[in-house]
């Protein structure tokens, strides 16, 4: 491994922990002052919908929380590729550190499109093909989390599951693209389309803003898990080197 | 009073809006809180091997 | 140095293989992924439909076609694509959305020219806006019927 290669001074654990210090606080103080603005407009001060009256409000967690669900994914299998190309090891914590909290916006996606979907659509669940593709990525997330784990030498199970996130980066287009493919139950895409968002600015506001939320929430507590893991990694380190000494 | 229960009735869908607003503050608040503490103790774990590092003895 | 273009090389084919492979598979079962048909796709294929074979037609609810029969408890209405229709029967409770010319999906069978459903559901479009908003645009002319689902447009 070369030190002088430029991706590798990323991967100075202290290089990176200064950086994670800038950082933190601001996407500390971004995600609340995000949040409450998001809520407040989402939940007080925007209308209606002309068709689905109250329930719109759902739209204000149930979308972010999707977006995300593919957004940490796609950063999953980025640093999962970085990891097992470049050997990086800090694109492999950050891997790691992203998988929980994909797996808790893609369940928050399933679970409150289920509540929009009884009132609205009229049924919990359908096998539809944006549903199902969602489901699926739920589970690659709950893979890759057990197959991190499975094995009794880490580096194997780090690299086990790095080719499942890159075996299941084709589910991602599948699900965005779901709803245009085929025949769904689910709308298409609202915000990022062609022609502009189909979304009064009344109700697209609140939704950018919990979007903005949500996204700096996952830069907060991703620095939260991969500081946590490179302390972790260190005191295995130290703890093994003390062994040997012994 | 009334505006207030008519607000939370949430024009008879609050059954569908509460929960998935709670469900989404319960989750996103323990995965918080999780990551927190994984980072407080192993930062106590680190200073604890340290410690014993630093002693001459080499044992706690 | 060479190592890490050989894993590249690795990776980047394989990704490629996978791609072509997912699409070959998802064209193959394109007819058991597609949720529902169009009325006019169950007209066309109305011969090989029989009384026991399940499927979803989607579309929308003709304007002036939703009736009551039976005391409330039968509700019938038409399911349109702009190019064909399809009568629909269907006994139970529709969901808060079911209106006409919305967007609807109606699962049952096909029963000599009708299609008796046992489960409808809404389907709504990707337009959010107030209700005066709506009320305004449809004074002024601007208002496009975009609750149809797209195999009903040219």
């Amino acid at each position: 491994m070369a030190p002088s290669s430029s991706l590798h001074r990323f991967a100075n654990p202290a290089r990176f922990l200064r950086l994670a210090a800038v950082v933190q606080p601001w996407a500390a103080g971004l995600t609340i002052a995000a949040l409450i603005a998001g809520l407040y407009l989402g939940l007080i001060a925007s209308p209606g919908d002309y068709q689905q009256g109250e329930t719109v409000r759902i739209m204000y967690i149930h979308v972010p929380s999707a977006w995300m669900a593919l957004f940490c994914y796609t950063n999953m299998a980025l640093a999962s590729a970085v990891a097992l190309i470049w050997r990086h090891p800090l694109a492999d914590v950050i891997a790691k550190a992203t998988a929980p909290i994909g797996a808790c916006f893609t369940f928050l996606a399933l679970v409150t499109g289920s509540l929009w979907g009884k009132p609205m659509w009229g049924t919990w669940w359908v096998w539809d093909a944006r549903l199902t593709s969602v489901l699926i990525l739920f589970f690659l997330y709950l893979g890759y989390m057990a197959l991190y784990n499975a094995f009794d030498d880490a580096t194997r199970g780090a690299r086990a599951a790095a080719v499942l996130a890159l075996v299941g980066v084709v589910n991602v287009p599948i699900i965005k693209f779901s709803v245009d493919w085929w025949n769904t139950l689910h709308q298409p895409a609202s915000v990022v389309k062609l022609d502009g968002p189909a979304i009064h600015p009344s109700m697209l506001w609140p939704l950018l803003l919990m979007a903005l939320a949500f996204t700096t929430y996952y830069v907060w507590v991703l620095l939260l898990r991969v500081r946590a893991e490179l302390i972790g990694r260190r005191v295995r380190a130290i703890r093994l080197r003390q062994t040997q000494v012994r | 009073m009334d505006r207030v229960t008519e607000y939370l009735a949430m024009g008879g869908y609050a059954g569908f809006i509460w929960p998935a607003y709670g469900l989404a503050a319960v989750v996103l608040a323990v995965l918080f809180v999780a990551s927190r503490r994984r980072l407080t103790a192993a930062a106590a774990e680190l200073a604890a091997v340290e410690a014993v590092e630093r002693s001459p003895s080499g044992e706690a | 140095m060479k190592r890490k273009h050989k894993r590249l090389t690795f990776v980047g084919l394989g990704l490629l293989l996978l791609g072509a492979a997912a699409a070959l598979v998802l064209t193959a079962f394109e007819d058991s992924i597609v949720f529902f048909f169009s009325p006019t796709e169950v007209l066309a294929k109305q011969g090989e439909l029989t009384p026991q074979r399940r499927l979803r037609i989607g579309g929308l609810v003709e304007e002036g076609s939703v009736a009551k029969a039976d005391g409330g408890a039968v509700t019938t209405f038409r399911i349109t694509d702009l190019t064909a229709v399809v009568p629909v029967v269907f006994r139970g409770i529709l969901p808060d959305l079911f209106r006409e010319g919305q967007g609807v999906v109606a699962e049952g069978t096909w029963q000599n020219g009708v299609f008796q459903a046992t489960e409808v559901l809404a389907k709504h479009d990707e337009n959010y806006m107030p209700p005066e908003v709506a009320e305004a645009l449809k004074k002024s002319g601007q208002w496009q019927q975009t609750g149809a689902p797209k195999e009903a447009k040219p």
